[in-house]
This record gives structure tokens, sequence and C-alpha cells, in this order.
């Protein structure tokens, strides 16, 4: 089975990012930038099936600047055998995304894409499912087990209230949640590996996809700020507060 | 043009997201409301106040949300909607970015207000920044966070039932099977009261503190991703970006430290309490009144506190 993985590069999760003063969006200028949370578990997870022997070649894929090769290495120091960079330094929306990916799916043929099921930066949760619709591949999002199965793969999924399992066929698209795997820190040896593997780099237009955004960013604004209240010196004015003053007990 | 709303529902009560989904549909046309599944849930929506009709379907290959069926049968019937929206649930949005994709439009998900009809909000960065963004797409797919749209009433409304067409089914997943956690608490993003315990409980014994203080107030139960790494709580108790985005009431954060993805999924509620024994944590700075304390000390004294009139 040949893997597909795209990852992505985001503003650290640990950074509290501020809104740019002119309201056009979020300071990205000199901030520690990370490959995405979840696309971390994706990658993990990829590397899993390799070592089980259910993966054969595992291909990392990255669209964005030049600088997102930082974390298509990052994902070869993991496990991964090789790189893709599509660059493009304007805004990637995730259905441009999606139609690049299945440009490259049908230049690679994997049999399974694993995605992170969401980006910290946008939150938008959609490019798998953009993906599995341009394919016509069927999907399996968050998802917390995945193993291969008599005609394609059995998962696990975490939906509102509990779990829930599927039987997918291949080739298929499958996104990933927070309890999939912990993704393992990458050895200085795999590190000094991995520079040595390749990437590729392409233009979106060598794939023959139009990028251009379809949302145009009106404003980027903070949320109201919440005061910080008072402190309350015992559990009997505690409750006292809470019936008398803020009545919601 | 009217508007199309993909209904969550158990079987016969249509969700409380569905209903603020329902609100914000409000704002942008005529509402139709799709239930797939039961036909008690049909008749649910049909008494939604602001439903001008339902379009049901039984048929089986819906019965268990599957993406590609229902975001195929979502495509077959956009021709008449000028926009499809959701509720930002796990089914919403499994189905909508597939739906909006197949569509050839860009999915707005988890919208937190409606300027126009090609104009919404959205929380962007785990919340720390809301976006303003305006679609040049000719139909609109949308994922609408609850928390931000005050829902309809349950009851109301007599909307007509009509038929829902059907398409072939693609045929490419299969359901095995769920395991739903049957619970008499309140549903988490439904709840008026929110009691969550974050990685101070210590284990998923400890976490018995919290059930037993939330059931006295009749609340739901939360926890912190933390508390859901360290596998004292299920996943989907999570509140906080990655998890559930809830806006009860009251919130009570216990044990919590307050970090910045767990904010992001209460800090909209509207009274917030914090226990926790570091007076540093960063909960402190978004709750209403705190409370600087061992909670394996407090928490029994303010049950018993809340069981006295």
């Amino acid at each position: 089975m040949k893997l597909l993985v795209p990852v992505k590069r985001v503003v650290d999760y640990n950074v509290k990012v501020r809104v740019k003063a002119d309201g056009t969006g979020v300071e990205t200028a000199n901030v520690k930038m990370s490959m995405n949370p979840f696309d971390e578990i994706a990658v993990e997870e990829a590397v899993r099936l390799k070592e089980k022997g259910a993966a054969t070649e595992i291909i990392a894929v990255s669209a964005g600047p030049a600088a997102c090769q930082e974390q298509i290495r990052t994902a070869l120091a993991m496990g991964a055998d090789r790189g893709i960079l599509i660059e493009h330094d304007g805004a990637l929306e995730p259905l441009a995304v999606a139609k690049l990916l299945k440009a490259v799916v049908a230049k690679e043929s994997p049999d399974l894409v694993i995605l992170g099921k969401q980006a910290i930066d946008d939150d938008m949760n959609a490019t798998g499912q953009m993906l599995a619709a341009l394919l016509g591949w069927p999907q399996g999002t968050y998802i917390s087990k995945v193993e291969p199965a008599e005609g394609g793969l059995k998962i696990t999924r975490e939906v509102d209230g509990g779990l829930e399992m599927l039987q997918l066929k291949l080739p298929a698209i499958v996104t990933t949640d927070l309890r999939l795997n912990e993704p393992r820190y990458a050895s200085l040896p795999n590190i000094m590996k991995a520079r040595k593997k390749p990437i590729e780099t392409l233009k979106p237009a060598d794939l023959g996809v139009d990028v251009t955004p379809r949302l145009t960013v009106v404003k980027v604004e903070e949320p109201p700020k919440r005061q910080a209240g008072k402190k309350v010196g015992s559990v009997q004015e505690l409750v006292e507060k809470l019936r008398n003053e803020a009545k919601v007990i | 043009m009217a508007v199309l709303v993909l209904v969550d529902h158990d079987g016969s009560a249509v969700t409380q997201p569905t209903r603020s989904t329902v609100a914000a549909a409000q704002k942008l046309g005529e509402v139709h409301a799709l239930v797939l599944g039961a036909r008690a849930a049909a008749e649910a929506a049909a008494k939604l106040p602001g439903v001008a009709k339902v379009l049901h379907s039984d048929a089986e290959q819906y019965a268990h949300g599957l993406a590609e069926p229902t975001a195929a049968l979502l495509v077959a019937m956009a021709d008449g909607y000028s926009h499809l929206l959701a509720p930002a649930s796990a089914g919403g949005k499994n189905v909508m970015p597939r739906a909006a994709a197949l569509l050839d439009v860009q999915v707005l998900s988890d919208i937190s207000d409606v300027v126009d009809a090609d104009t919404f909000v959205r929380p962007i960065y785990a919340g720390n920044a809301l976006a303003t963004v305006k679609s040049a797409d000719p139909k609109k797919v949308i994922t609408v966070r609850a928390a931000s749209f005050d829902p309809v009433p349950a009851e109301g409304g007599s909307a007509p039932i009509e038929a829902a067409p059907t398409v072939d089914n693609p045929g490419l997943s299969q359901f095995l099977g769920a395991e739903i956690v049957k619970s008499e608490r309140p549903e988490l993003t439904a709840a008026r009261i929110v009691v969550s315990g974050g990685r101070a409980m210590g284990s998923a014994e400890n976490f018995h503190i919290i059930e037993s203080v939330a059931d006295k107030l009749g609340a739901a139960v939360g926890a912190s991703r933390a508390a859901v790494d360290a596998g004292y709580a299920p996943n989907d108790h999570q509140v906080g970006q990655t998890g559930k985005i809830v806006a009860p009431d009251l919130y009570v954060a216990v044990g919590i430290s307050g970090a910045i993805q767990h904010l992001a999924g209460m800090k909209d509620s509207k009274v917030i309490v914090a226990i926790n024994k570091d007076e540093e944590a960063p909960i402190f700075q978004v709750a209403d009144y705190g409370l600087v304390g061992d909670l394996f000390k407090v928490m029994p004294e303010f049950e018993a506190e809340i069981g006295k009139k």
C-alpha cells in the first residue's frame, strides 16, 4: 500500500497569535512555525503502517511557500520516504489544496491519503473531505483507529457521544483525530538521514490547477476580551455569589 | 431563493445545535429542513418555528449519516437553494465540505455570525481571532457554530413534510457499528451548566467527583484535552478547540489550568467559575469567580453547599 500524507506549515500551537494592527490577518513574521499537530499524527500513523508491513512507501506533500520544505523534512525525519513541495506564495484555501492534492494523487496513485482533521490556523476542517469528494473516494474522518481489512480498511471514528466503526473501500481518505497515536520525535540520526531524502518541487501551474481564492478576507479582529473577575474566599461565598449575584444556580 | 438545513437528530428530537442552525439560516432566506432517518424526527423538525418545509427520506443508505450518499443527496438538491447549512457537529463537519467540493465551492466552516448573504464571521486560530470573509461562490455551503446563535424553540411551527429525492448510493463505505454512550446527563453543547475536570483530577476514578457535582446541578460533564489525553475522560467530553465548543450559562472549570486551546472551547460561557490550587493559573484570567484551593477538599464542600436550599 502506497501512502500520501499532506502536511501543513502553521504557526506553532504554543504561540499566542496576535491580530495585525491593520486588521488584515494575524502576525506571522518572526513567529515560530511548525507542522500542524494533526498532520504529525497523520505522518506517525503512516510510519506505523509501514513499520507493520502494511505500507510500502510514504510520500509527504506540502503546499505553500518554499519554507514548507522544513515541514516536509520533519515528515522525512519521522519516517516518510520522499517529499513533494507545491510551491505557492499566496493564500491557499482547502478547495485549492484539495485540487492540488488530487493532481498529485493522479501522478502518484496512492492507495490511502492520511490527513490531519483540521489545521490549527484557519480551522477549516475541510481538506480531507474535499479531496475525497474530488476523487470520488470514501472518507473516514476523525479517526482514532485504522486497520487494513479484507477488501479495504476498518476505521473507528470519533463522533458526538462516542465512536463509530466503518468499513471503507480502497483507495480512501482518512483524517486523524487526537487519540489515533502519539507522534514520535525524530532522532538525530534520522534527521541527518532525512536531509538526503529527495524533495520534488512543483508549481500549481505544473499541475494545471487554478488556486484563486474564493473567499476575500474583509477583516480580522480580536475577539471581545473577557475581564478577569474576582477571587472568592470560600465555597460558601462562591455558592452565594452564584445564587444571588450571577443567578445561575 | 430558499436555504436548506441538514438536520441532526436522535431519531425523534432535533438537536439544539440544529435549532441554532435554523436561527442562523433564517437570516438568509426561507428555511427548508432536510431530515434523513426516522419519520418522528421529520415531524419534530416540522414543529420548529421558522421552518417552511421539511424534506424527509428514510432510505436505508442515509440511516447512518454516511458522508458519501448524504453529500450526493445535498448536491442533487442544491439547485433550488442559495445556501446549504448544517450544524458544525461531527456529522455536519464530515458531510458539508464533501458537498461543497462536489459543487466546486469553498466551504465556510463553523461560522459565528451572518453579516449578509455572502459575508460571514468565523473564528480562526482557536478563536484567538475572528475573520470576516466574503464568499465569491455562487452557492454557499456552511457549518454553523451553535454556541453563537440562540436556538429557535422546539415547538411552534407546523411545516408540511415532503419526500426528499433519492439518489444512487455510491457504496464506498459501510456502517459496521457504533458505541454511543447513553447518559442521563444533558448533552455537552446543549447543557445550561457544564462542570469540567482537568489533569489535576489525577485519575479516571477521581472524575466521579466532577460527575457527582454535575448531577446535583443537572449539568453536563466536560474535560480538558489534558484530562482526555491522560485517559481520565472519554474524548467526546473534551471541551476546547479540538473538541466541543460550549457556551453554557455556567461553566465550572475544576483543576484546569486554562491552556489556550481549552479557553477556545468555553470562553463564550456566560459565567465562568475556576477552582484551582495554582493561583497563577491562566484560567483565573477569564473566570468571573475564582476559588484557589485543593479540588479534593473544595469539591465535596461545593457539592454539600449546593445541596442546601
